[in-house]
């Protein structure tokens, strides 16, 4: 494809931006998404309630707080206290959406999570800031590589990772309207925009990036973006490559799963979260049960992060466009 | 302020007598379960259903009805005697108490039954969901009361003081804590496994109200719910002191009932007791 100037069938069906020439396309980071999204729930529905605990801006929250005062709601560094008290204003017909680090909500708050939104299956939203290595010089306290594993156990919680801020603010807006036990999880680093207005987006729906029938790369999150580049490199190896936006971790699109395993015979699954049980192991999970074909994770694996720069520790952890292209020539192989 | 007559009193404690029988019945059904803390509610929740609540079990979900949240669900069978005995569901439905495809889930779960208000059993968390709830009435310019009832050992729980926290800063005032302050837990007397004295003064600095009550006597439960009522720009702790296992000697004061139900001579004991007591206030007054 990289030979051509017209996208693939896939690209133009899904309206994406040519992502092949990186430099051009623009970088925000998923969070001004939520940020966008949450607005524009705001103006929707006076029910739509923002609930922070100490992190408006980083959260990007600040811009809802501005636009709709009498509907945010401060109350310190208390993320289970967040989890509990949303839980009561969904009791009352609210939409709570909370936010926090990913770290320390769902992180510190789990149990609460569990039994107030989803046992008690009431409309809450979590908001899961700064998810992954990509949060940089923070370090590993604050980089929440587990996050996807503790959310999608659990019954009822749906869980969705966009691929980039424009996505992002369709999926805040989509959770909004949907009722239910929510965790929307996005990244502090700026990222490679390459959907548009016109992308489709339905939770649930994964979507097929780009053609290929060699190996599926199922991906979600900022890495999507790698995932295409990868494939787009790997094409002038000739190996065609079909890319999947996962982004709905839970419920998973089994079915699209599936066919892509079917029509391409083997899975490379990337995300930024531990290869256990994370979205790679829910795809594996579907696919033990359907239609098991060989299938590669690019994924942390069983470590803890560490300070640095954003693109350094996606390389150093394996999931830089290098290691995605190692795994699908890996997969390819073992196909045989 | 109302207070209680004579008259409705005497209903009142006539009623607790029933609730107090059918959660030794519903134990005893259940083999498994709390005694000495659902015993010792018996009066709180019978003054609740019978004259402070503003509710109507013919429409548990009328918006404007005051929400009663239990927060240490493990005293559930004291909660379930008093709606079956106040109208929710037939009293006969006790005795599935703990079983299989029952509504009376072991700890209480709204989505079973709505008109619990809120799923309940890991503890701390109840006044955290109250105060969620009163921060909604703010919002929506309701006039109804949020009234959570929580246990003495569940203050030891780091949400608790949260939840507090926030529902001074939020002034609160349709929001009332019940505190079930038997002294006891399940290892042992709660000023030995983490003591919680002075908990009136530790309220007060968080902005709240603070009332005392004796949890035995109507007349004084429901003074301090109305002074409660009352009380305006903050939230109300009522403190009420309770004797556990209440209503059955042979469980009063002894904290190793905390978490066991009564075998069949101990509940036909009990309920002899109990029915001798009744007695006793139909010869009263």
């Amino acid at each position: 494809m990289s030979s051509t100037d017209v996208m693939d069938r896939a690209a133009q069906t899904m309206h994406l931006l040519d992502y092949r020439n990186g430099a051009e396309l623009k970088q925000l980071p998923t969070r001004n998404g939520f940020g966008e999204g949450l607005i524009e729930a705001g103006n929707r529905n006076a029910n739509v309630l923002a609930i922070c605990a100490d992190l408006a801006e980083s959260t990007r929250m600040e811009g809802f707080k501005k636009a709709h005062p009498a509907q945010y709601l401060e109350i310190g560094v208390a993320e289970q206290m967040l989890v509990a008290m949303a839980g009561g204003l969904a009791a009352t017909g609210k939409v709570p959406w909370i936010a926090s680090y990913a770290m320390f909500n769902p992180g510190r708050s789990w149990e609460q999570v569990r039994t107030i939104m989803a046992l008690n299956e009431t409309n809450v939203k979590i908001a899961g800031a700064h998810a992954g290595v990509s949060v940089g010089p923070d370090g590993a306290t604050h980089q929440a590589i587990e996050d996807i594993a503790i959310m999608r156990v659990i019954p009822h919680m749906m869980v969705v990772v966009p691929c980039d801020s424009v996505q992002t603010k369709k999926a805040t807006l989509a959770l909004s309207e949907t009722f239910g036990p929510a965790y929307l999880r996005f990244a502090r680093e700026k990222s490679a925009i390459v959907t548009t207005e016109e992308t489709p987006f339905e939770i649930g729906k994964a979507q097929t990036f780009r053609d290929g029938n060699d190996v599926a790369i199922v991906a979600c999150g900022i890495l999507v973006y790698n995932a295409l580049i990868a494939a787009d490199q790997l094409a002038s190896e000739g190996i065609n490559c079909r890319v999947v936006n996962n982004h709905t971790v839970k419920p998973m699109d089994a079915p699209a799963i599936t066919q892509a395993a079917q029509e391409c015979g083997a899975i490379v699954t990337v995300e930024e979260h531990q290869v256990h049980a994370g979205m790679g192991s829910r795809v594996a999970e579907i696919l033990a049960e359907s239609h098991p074909v060989p299938i590669e994770f690019v994924g942390v694996r069983d470590q803890f992060g560490q300070s640095g720069e954003p693109t350094e520790l996606i390389e150093h952890y394996g999931m830089g466009t290098d290691a995605i292209k190692a795994a699908a020539r890996r997969a390819l192989k073992r196909k045989r | 302020m109302q207070s209680l007559t004579p008259e409705r009193r005497k209903e009142l404690e006539l009623k607790a007598n029933d609730v107090r029988q059918g959660i030794i019945r519903s134990l005893l059904s259940a083999g498994s379960g709390h005694s000495a803390g659902s015993l010792d509610m018996a009066d709180i929740f019978t003054a609740l259903y019978g004259a402070v609540l503003r509710h109507d079990p013919k429409k548990p979900d009328w918006p404007d009805r005051d929400r009663l949240l239990l927060s240490c669900g493990h005293i559930a069978p004291v909660r379930y005697s008093a709606m079956a005995n106040f109208g929710y569901f037939p009293v006969e439905e006790l005795l599935t108490l703990r079983k299989f495809g029952s509504r009376l889930q072991g700890h209480p779960e709204r989505v079973k039954m709505p008109a619990l208000e809120s799923t309940s059993g890991p503890l701390g968390e109840g006044l955290a969901q109250g105060v969620g709830m009163a921060l909604g009435a703010k919002l929506d310019s309701k006039d109804f009361r949020v009234y959570v009832v929580t246990s003495d050992a569940e203050h030891q729980c780091g949400l608790h003081w949260e939840a507090m926290m926030t529902a001074g800063k939020f002034k609160l005032d349709n929001l009332t804590c019940i505190i079930d302050r038997n002294f006891i837990q399940i290892d042992g007397s709660t000023e030995d496994v983490m003591p919680l004295e002075p908990l009136a003064d530790k309220y007060r600095s968080f902005n709240w109200e603070v009332l005392e009550c004796d949890g035995h006597d109507m007349a004084s439960i429901f003074d301090a719910c109305e002074r409660a009522k009352q009380t305006k720009g903050k939230p109300q702790v009522i403190v009420a002191k309770t004797i556990p296992g209440k209503g059955v000697r042979y469980m009063e004061g002894d904290y190793t009932w905390h978490g066991k139900p009564p075998n069949k001579e101990q509940a036909d004991e009990a309920l002899r007791e109990l029915s001798a007591a009744r007695e006793r206030i139909l010869a009263n007054v």
